[in-house]
């Protein structure tokens, strides 16, 4: 089965992400372990990008006419197999296997264990790279200028010097089928990202390394879906797109607590934010707004 | 009887001398040549790295990356991804020196086949001193599984490994020497990954070495053989996966043995040989190398000699080792 993009309406979009969060919680509770905050913030995202973006063969992860998806920050991964899950890639059943012994669904993401992924990543700086490598062949060495390559970074990995490294590297060889988000959620283990390290301004530097910089709602699928067409129109330059997003989104007592970076829920805290997620029924539609 | 041809001229005033990374150089030529998907990746250090010549008849297959070696194989990795071969290159104590983590993860533990070629490793890399003169490496990369250690002896085999490397589908190390040093080795001999080999059978003491110091353990045994010494030289271009069957069976006739290389001897080909012996056939080994300490400023040769690696210093310490092994 070839997966086009496209093939969904926002409101089914909204749908995936909600089941996809839910998934999230589940996972995590059963896991005892990993991180919550990240994943909840980036579903809408993901789940665009997998149900309204790219196209793939859930059938056959190698399809030699793919688009590329890179999480730079592996530790979000039970988002990524949250979307695998309703995409196909494996059984929803399979997902409770995360984090433990001799499951394919690592802490950390690993190629080699689960087709589907294309990158082994946790420590954090080298998917960008990744990403941009299989870009600079799409573009020079295959002839291959329908193909994107969509890669997320976390806000606080930008700390990484690598990150830099593949920034520079992106803007000489203006790797223009490199559609990267930056998941601006504005925390990470220690704390706020401008206290332990600040990144502003994020936007002059990305432009002033030769990126076309969008800045978006990560809560709003249009507006995910606008940002992606914008970047595919950009023809000479990598495209970033600063995805503002609220760590642990749909879930209230998660939302804007760094301290649910690193933490899986527990018990009755699952429960409670099961509660709270099926009252959504897949409507977050933007920032701060939740409606029935 | 040993069947691997050796050069005429070795252990002669008419000896041939090249620079390992030459072999390097053309090798990676000829793997253009060969496969389309062969590319070529370098952190500001072509030349040096002779990768010019690949740059010269694939420019399009060539890139630069700057001084960014974390970027260098990182990027490596998402080639291989899509389809390629990427051969990446910068001196030793860069890479794996810099990006090691990277290496692992992206390349090794992914299990990609991204080729690290470190250039200007070990001693001979001279008056560059301390900081460049990586001694680390073969340590560092062996302990990484999936990871595939070459350490090619003279540019003749450089060239072979080369070759080698760019058809094994594995994530590989290539420890290149900047100096010229001696050929022993011929177009004829063999070379496999995987693949200890014979160059001179002995029945004394078993004379395991890789690199550059192959050549010194040549010469050692010729200044042994005048004391009655019959040594076997067992030249060890792979580390990993280390050849067990030769070097067992070379250790099981002289009943000892001696590890040489221009590297740290803890981790490298000491530590891989010692483990191996100590497992399966516990008998006396002494590891001759860089003992705990770093490197430093000298003409090449001259750091080599008063690191006591030259073939004369090692007969020396060779036969003292006898003496105490009975």
């Amino acid at each position: 089965m070839t997966v086009m993009s496209g093939h969904l309406t926002t409101q089914q979009i909204e749908q995936k992400a909600s089941s996809m969060r839910k998934d999230i919680i589940r996972m995590l509770e059963e896991a005892g372990s990993g991180h919550s905050a990240g994943p909840l913030g980036l579903s809408d995202l993901v789940a665009t990008l997998y149900f309204g973006v790219m196209n793939y063969e859930p059938s056959n992860p190698e399809w030699d006419d793919r688009d590329y998806f890179f999480l730079s920050n592996g530790h979000c991964v039970p988002v990524q197999y949250a979307a695998m899950a309703e995409a196909g890639f494996l059984d929803k059943k399979e997902l409770l296997t995360l984090r433990k012994f001799g499951s394919r669904l690592q802490g950390h993401p690993e190629r080699t264990r689960l087709p589907g992924l294309e990158n082994t990543s946790g420590p954090l700086g080298s998917g960008l790279s990744q990403a941009a490598g299989v870009a600079y062949s799409l573009q020079y060495l295959d002839n291959q200028a329908h193909r994107f390559v969509y890669c997320i970074t976390g806000d606080g990995e930008l700390d990484e010097g690598n990150i830099w490294e593949a920034a520079m590297f992106a803007g000489k060889y203006k790797l223009s089928q490199l559609i990267v988000f930056i998941d601006r959620n504005n925390i990470q283990i220690d704390g706020n990202t401008e206290d332990v390290m600040p990144l502003e301004d994020l936007r002059g530097k990305w432009q002033s390394f030769g990126w076309h910089v969008q800045e978006i709602d990560g809560h709003n699928i249009e507006s995910i879906m606008d940002a992606v067409g914008m970047a595919k129109a950009i023809t000479n330059r990598p495209s970033i797109i600063i995805t503002h997003t609220i760590p642990g989104k749909g879930v209230d007592f998660m939302e804007y607590d760094y301290r649910w970076h690193g933490m899986p829920p527990n018990h009755e805290q699952a429960k409670e934010a099961l509660a709270e997620l099926r009252t959504l029924r897949g409507k977050i539609t933007h920032e701060g707004q939740k409606h029935e | 009887m040993s069947n691997y041809p050796l050069h005429k001229h070795i252990l002669t005033s008419k000896v041939e001398v090249e620079p390992i990374r030459a072999g390097f150089g053309r090798g990676l030529k000829k793997a253009g040549e060969l496969d389309e998907n062969v590319v070529a990746l370098c952190a500001d250090l072509t030349e040096s790295v002779q990768m010019h010549l690949f740059r010269e008849a694939f420019p399009h297959r060539f890139i630069e990356v700057g001084i960014a070696e974390q970027n260098l194989v990182t990027v490596a990795s998402g080639l291989a991804r899509a389809g390629k071969i990427p051969f990446t290159a910068s001196y030793a104590a860069f890479s794996p020196g810099r990006n090691w983590e990277q290496i692992k993860t992206t390349a090794a533990l992914n299990d990609q086949p991204v080729k690290v070629v470190g250039g200007h490793a070990g001693l001979y890399t001279g008056p560059d001193g301390a900081t460049h003169q990586m001694l680390e490496d073969i340590a560092l990369m062996r302990v990484m599984p999936n990871m595939v250690v070459v350490v090619p002896g003279d540019s003749i085999e450089a060239e072979k490994a080369t070759l080698a490397l760019a058809t094994n589908q594995k994530p590989s190390y290539l420890r290149l020497a900047r100096d010229k040093t001696p050929i022993f080795s011929t177009e004829k001999s063999p070379f496999e990954i995987g693949k200890a080999y014979v160059l001179k059978p002995g029945k004394h003491v078993s004379l395991f070495g890789t690199g550059t110091m192959t050549y010194e353990l040549l010469v050692a045994a010729k200044l042994l053989a005048k004391n009655g010494v019959n040594a076997e030289v067992v030249h060890v271009p792979t580390i990993k996966p280390l050849d067990k069957e030769t070097i067992l069976a070379s250790l099981k006739k002289t009943g000892c043995g001696i590890t040489v290389e221009e590297a740290q001897i803890t981790g490298g080909l000491g530590g891989a040989i010692t483990e191996l012996a100590a497992e399966f056939l516990p008998v006396p080994i002494k590891r001759l190398g860089v003992e705990d300490r770093y490197g430093e400023s000298g003409e090449p040769r001259e750091v080599i000699e008063a690191f006591g690696l030259d073939g004369k210093s090692l007969a020396t310490k060779i036969g003292q080792f006898m003496m105490q092994v009975g």
